[in-house]
């Protein structure tokens, strides 16, 4: 009966191929082992070297509530600056069929590539006293962005806003835009198309954006000291505090610096819920 | 067919003040290597089927009925308004038409309930949520859909959403339905049950219409009158009994599983333009059509004689099963389509190549003008 030989042959070629024991191979492991030590260890390091017995005192010591509060605040400004201003660009990107869209698409995603610090010169050269911009502003309205706190907001929502509209624009191609159609017959205004169907088929892409974007604005650093400065309680940041401390007090760098990994891991561990939760 | 309106008014025939009620429409879209133009009427009441291959303009002549896609040319007015003209710059968007659309694959919103996506419409025509909800669980009662009001679209069945998404379009109260082939998704025995269910309501629905298919007995069972087209131009249009009965093209033919011929008659004999003459039993004279359904054709080894009938030598093209007969492609003067018994199969030796005789009897063919 050769008939009985032949469905076992396929079985065990694929049991072979999928086999759950594979050996790994050593020129992939030895890198790939690597990698991860690479970057696990500074966070050990972090953690090792953290002076925990005196880790309230360090607290109250410095100004960290300050640069915490301003650091949050400034974040959550610019992602919000980037969500009004960030979504419809988005939706422009994806919907809309225009001679230059892969341009604008390409500008748009320049400040992700782009050194934050020319970033920061770039806006002073627009929005500063002297500004392309920043004189009428000055001149009409006698109001002047750098070194204020708007100016961190600026500086923030310039460089975190591309991680929003990447974001959104991936996700408002990949969803199906005749539900959008299908909204549209059965009576739905444009807006309430966006407000019903678009924003919430896009939910999981636009919380995902938005928690990229409040991350990279929270860590800001280049962009925001060269066109906002260094000012504690006005512009001076949790990451522009670690920097600072760090020249004149490591301890102090090192508690700034834990707590900052302490809020990016929070926001870590609520992405990951979000992203397991989706509809 | 359209011809009875005054030669005034042929252009639109919407001025027409007898006929302001239901959907009055011509439809021109060009595309870069495709042109739909389509005149199309439908009465308050009345099911349309748009029948044909794919590729005919099916579902642009739906999407242009309902502001989806934008007109070239031509006109669309519904109860007597008109809500596109380009020639006049007229063009109602897709949400101020009163046209509810039934999607292929249904298009139910994931993230919303049944009940909410059948409140969608009613709200978004400006009734309170309350209102709307209260609207929609009235209509899914009615569509015996209510023990699905609080489940998300996803877990429903085939037959379920189908249901669900006729219900939403109707919850929006249009004067115009239109049902991209509604049964295309659905498996055989769901089918059966849907179409049922679906003839019902479309038989209760006051407003127009309009359902696109490519299934020849979806549009016999639910449509009062039939509209076929191919390459985006009407071919024929009549009720689904005379549609059967008097195919005009190759499509309609093998849709309605005849065998179809055009020709001259003389009389009692049709000589038919690819060559040969079938004689017929309906005197005729000029172009006509012959059509006779593939059981009418009688297969022998030798050349049969007797009775009056049409004799012609064939050769088998090929033979495919078909449940409980054998359908036989013959090639020859005539080409034809016959249906044989598997016994038929067994004892004629009818295999691909073999050369066979082919009988028709004159009582059986149906000949008409062209």
């Amino acid at each position: 009966m050769t008939v009985t030989t032949l469905p076992d042959e396929p079985t065990r070629r694929s049991r072979d191929a999928g086999a759950p024991g594979r050996r790994i191979p050593a020129f992939l492991f030895l890198p790939a082992l690597l990698g991860l030590l690479f970057l696990v260890l500074p966070l050990i390091g972090l953690l090792v070297r953290t002076p925990w017995g005196s880790l309230s005192q360090q607290l109250a010591g410095t100004d960290v509530t300050a640069a915490l509060r301003l650091s949050l605040v400034s974040a959550s400004l610019a992602t919000l600056v980037s969500l009004v201003l960030g979504v419809p660009l988005a939706w422009v990107l994806a919907r809309i069929e225009f001679p230059g869209r892969r341009v604008v698409r390409s500008l748009v995603t320049l400040p992700l590539v782009m050194p934050p610090v020319v970033g920061g010169v770039a806006l002073l050269l627009a929005l500063g006293r002297n500004g392309v911009l920043g004189r009428y502003l000055e001149s009409w309205f006698g109001y002047s962005l750098p070194f204020t706190t708007a100016g961190v907001v600026v500086a923030e929502a310039f460089v975190a806003m591309p991680f929003l509209v990447i974001s959104v624009e991936g996700a408002l191609r990949t969803a199906d835009a005749r539900y959008e159609e299908a909204a549209a017959t059965l009576g739905a205004s444009r807006l309430t198309v966006l407000r019903r169907v678009t924003l919430p088929l896009i939910a999981p892409g636009l919380a995902a954006g938005t928690v990229l974007c409040w991350a990279r604005a929270l860590g800001e650093f280049g962009a925001t000291i060269t066109f906002a400065g260094n000012f504690p309680g006005r512009t001076q940041t949790m990451p522009l505090a670690v920097y600072l401390a760090m020249e004149d007090d490591p301890q102090a760098a090192i508690v700034l610096s834990l707590i900052l990994l302490a809020v990016s891991l929070i926001v870590l561990v609520s992405l990951r819920e979000r992203w397991t939760t989706t509809p | 067919m359209t011809f009875s309106t005054p030669p005034d008014s042929a252009d639109d025939s919407g001025t027409d003040a007898s006929a302001t009620d239901g959907l009055r429409a011509h439809l021109v879209v060009q595309r870069e290597r495709f042109r739909l133009d389509l005149r199309l009427h439908a009465e308050p009441g009345e099911v349309l089927a748009l029948l044909g291959p794919n590729g005919a303009g099916k579902s642009t002549a739906l999407r242009a009925l309902a502001g989806l896609t934008t007109l070239t040319d031509g006109h669309v007015r519904l109860d007597g308004e008109l809500l596109e003209d380009p020639g006049q710059r007229r063009r109602t968007s897709p949400e101020r038409r009163r046209v509810g659309v039934v999607f292929q694959d249904y298009l139910l919103f994931p993230h919303l309930s049944v009940l909410d996506n059948v409140a969608f419409g009613p709200r978004s025509r400006g009734l309170s949520t309350r209102a709307a909800r209260e609207r929609a669980r009235t209509l899914l009662a009615d569509l015996d859909l209510a023990r699905y009001a609080a489940v998300r679209p996803r877990t429903l069945s085939g037959g379920q959403a189908q249901r669900v998404a006729l219900a939403r379009a109707l919850a929006a109260d249009p004067r115009l339905l239109l049902l991209d082939e509604p049964l295309a998704a659905l498996d055989a025995q769901t089918r059966l049950d849907i179409r049922a269910h679906l003839r019902r309501h479309l038989s209760e629905f006051t407003g127009a219409a309009l359902l696109v298919t490519h299934d020849p007995l979806d549009a016999m069972v639910l449509a009062d009158r039939i509209l076929i087209i191919e390459a985006g131009v009407l071919v024929q249009e009549g009720k689904p009994a005379d549609i059967a009965r008097r195919p005009r093209t190759e499509y309609v033919a093998r849709l309605v599983g005849l065998n179809l011929y055009q020709g001259i008659a003389d009389g009692a004999q049709v000589r038919l333009a690819d060559g040969g003459v079938l004689a017929v039993a309906e005197a005729l004279h000029g172009p006509a059509f012959v059509a006779f359904p593939p059981t009418a054709v009688a297969l022998h080894v030798n050349r049969p004689d007797g009775s009056p009938r049409n004799v012609w030598q064939a050769t088998i093209d090929g033979l495919e099963w078909q449940g409980t007969h054998a359908r036989i492609h013959l090639d020859g003067e005539i080409p034809a389509v016959a249906e044989v018994t598997p016994a038929a199969v067994a004892d004629l030796k009818l295999v691909p190549g073999s050369r066979i005789w082919a009988a028709v009897k004159a009582t059986d063919t149906h000949a008409y003008p062209a």
